[in-house]
């Protein structure tokens, strides 16, 4: 119980801190930023949404600094995003909704296979020893891990999209179709996200694979796996009751947290692919200079990570009481 | 991902951890290069690296055509003139990546060796002096290790327009320092009982000399794990955001190449070389630095070269801290 309490004094201090930074950010940058935009919007925004971009980056404004903090966290515990300036005037929450279930359903499925398929070749790899699949995954993943994932995107769309064409490689969706829970549609969005989805898939499982290698290999060793093979126990048994249960836990807490970074997800790879979700929504509000949007998707991945974090200590705290201590 | 959770990341890789002595640091250096010349793996990054720095630094020698010049056809293929071709605004392709390879370089050594250096001084201060020092360091480390790097950068930047190489150094030290501190730290106390630094305390040396005599000598291979993963790290994320345009994109560096192709939907218009040639050299750069630190598993633990079943028990802390960080 107090190991629970102590992270959650932990992951509040963060998000206050977070939320801080994302309120100081723009008032200690050089040139207000919102001062350009402003100039830039004028005459095209109405006097209500030029207010709340002066309220919101603290320009004009005769409140002293901490009179703005107290409104900007009022603002924030209300939900009040305040309103998108490439969407107006559509506000930031509704952007974000609109955003968030594609994220979810490419990197959230992605992370997933990543993490089963990743932890089951990670299992065979420590099994056999030396075997193929051991000998070749580490120098495999010393190149995957050293290239950006958004260029691995990049050729897929090449080889997959451009020159075999087997696949869409722009958007969600078809244009043409309008969003809806039909299974054509469905198909559709599930047809657009396969490249996207590979080109994740490719960077990130070596990650899984390695670690799980590598805590299986020491578990392995203990006397109780001994003891298993000493009782005659059939390979399988012992390959998944006793070996691989006992070394799924680091894995099983990198999943916990991974959840966390589906928010912020591949933000890149949803660049190059065009794919509608945050990531996306993030480099389309970088590029409008729409700040509030930006500020708040900093704020929901950032917040959606601490969470996931906060969840993935007391999992490993209650799968593993070893841990319970540790600093 | 596995490796960042609080209790879990406390933990250097055992693989980095020193090995007991306190060794002088000129020594330390020595011992670094033979244990490269020693490993097959660790030889040919640094062979690797080598030819990037002497692309770096004498990119003329090489490459006679200047890499900004828009004199050429547009969007040529490869041929005898041009190795790699020419983009679409004329600009010979082999050129804008050899040229390129100085800003990437620069960007991954010196906000890599800047990071380091951070993370010795908060990592190596929280663990030694403890208390209060301790908690407020450690807090601002562990604030910065959770924010999700990325998205914080994509947000910093954006608010600096037009920021230069120094600007975003700046920016990738700041963000990026934090898990070197944290096994830093860990390192640190779990040596700070030792009987050589206890010796020092009773001898009345000041912490500043224990630190910078004592502790830091003893931890030369994980400082130097922690410079080479931090730099790959960098590299990747500093082009992923030149990628995007952040920065200045005007400059020469594999991350503009890569945001103009993409900009001029290269892919789709057969100039393919302009978006392979310059992931592909990023990728090379990443596993050079990769690679040299294989080197550093046998000299912090020998017993690692015997023993197999030990050694498998590390994951070279560079692809650690790879895989710890792949949210970008």
């Amino acid at each position: 119980m107090r190991f629970v309490l102590r992270r959650a004094g932990f992951f509040v201090l963060t998000l206050w801190a977070c939320v801080t930074l994302n309120f100081l950010l723009p008032r200690l940058m050089p040139g207000n930023p919102a001062i350009a935009l402003m100039a830039k919007f004028h005459g095209r925004l109405n006097p209500a949404a030029l207010k709340a971009i002066e309220i919101a980056f603290g320009v004009n404004t005769n409140e002293n600094l901490a009179a703005q903090y107290v409104s900007y966290l009022h603002d924030l515990v209300t939900g009040n995003l305040g309103t998108s300036l490439t969407f107006f005037p559509t506000p930031v929450s509704v952007v974000i909704r609109g955003a968030i279930l594609y994220t979810l359903g490419l990197v959230g499925v992605t992370t997933i296979l990543a993490f089963i398929i990743g932890t089951l070749i990670g299992v065979a790899g420590a099994w056999r020893r030396g075997g193929w699949l051991d000998s070749i995954l580490p120098p495999v993943f010393v190149i995957t891990s050293a290239i950006p994932y958004f260029w691995v995107g990049m050729l897929l769309i090449l080889v997959f999209g451009v020159k075999l064409n087997w696949f869409p490689y722009d958007f969600a969706y078809d244009p043409s179709l309008s969003p809806s829970l039909t299974l054509p549609f469905i198909g559709n969005v599930i047809v657009h996200s396969i490249l996207p989805a590979i080109a994740i898939l490719i960077t990130s499982i070596g990650g899984w694979i390695l670690t799980m290698r590598n805590t299986m290999i020491t578990t392995l060793a203990e006397d109780y796996v001994k003891m298993a093979r000493a009782k005659g126990l059939s390979s399988r048994r012992i390959m998944f009751d006793y070996a691989a249960r006992n070394a799924i836990l680091p894995n099983l807490s990198g999943f916990a947290m991974s959840v966390g970074f589906i928010v912020s997800g591949a933000v890149l790879v949803e660049y190059v692919f065009n794919y509608n979700g945050l990531g996306y929504l993030l480099v389309q509000a970088l590029n409008a200079e729409d700040y509030p949007l930006m500020q708040a998707l900093f704020l929901l991945i950032t917040v959606a990570v601490l969470i996931a974090i906060l969840l993935a200590d007391i999992v490993t705290a209650i799968l593993d009481p070893r841990t319970r201590s540790a600093r | 991902m596995a490796i960042l959770t609080g209790a879990a990341i406390g933990e250097p890789a055992p693989g980095i951890t020193q090995q007991g002595g306190q060794p002088q640091a000129g020594q330390a250096l020595g011992r670094i290069w033979r244990a490269i010349r020693s490993n097959k793996k660790a030889f040919a990054g640094a062979i690797l690296l080598a030819i990037f720095t002497l692309l770096a630094i004498f990119p003329w020698a090489i490459a006679r055509d200047n890499p900004q010049a828009e004199i050429y056809g547009r969007s040529l293929g490869p041929s005898a003139a041009h190795w790699f071709g020419t983009t679409y605004y004329g600009q010979d392709l082999f050129a804008q990546a050899v040229w390129g390879t100085r800003e990437t370089l620069i960007i991954a050594v010196v906000s890599g060796a800047l990071s380091t250096f951070l993370s010795v001084i908060m990592g190596l201060a929280a663990g030694y002096l403890g208390g209060l020092w301790d908690a407020v360091l450690n807090f601002i480390t562990d604030v910065l290790l959770v924010i999700p790097t990325f998205p914080l950068l994509i947000i910093i930047v954006a608010y600096l327009p037009g920021i230069g190489v120094p600007g975003l150094i700046t920016v990738l030290v700041i963000t990026g320092y934090s898990y070197g501190a944290r096994q830093l730290r860990a390192q640190t106390l779990s040596i700070r009982g030792r009987d050589y630094l206890e010796a020092a305390r009773v001898r009345g040396e000041r912490s500043i000399y224990v630190i910078l005599v004592e502790i830091i000598p003893s931890m030369t291979s994980l400082i130097v794990a922690t410079f080479l993963g931090t730099a790959v790290y960098n590299v990747l994320a500093a082009a992923g955001l030149q990628f995007l345009g952040l920065g200045n994109p005007d400059s020469v560096s594999w991350g503009t190449m890569l945001y103009w192709a993409q900009n001029n939907e290269a892919l789709q218009t057969d100039q393919y070389l302009w978006a392979i040639i310059p992931g592909a050299l990023i990728g090379l750069l990443g596993a050079a630095f990769a690679l040299i630190n294989y080197a550093f598993d046998e000299i912090s633990n020998p017993a690692l070269a015997r023993v197999s079943l030990t050694r498998t028990r590390q994951l070279n802390p560079v692809l650690r801290r790879l895989s710890a960080n792949r949210a970008n």
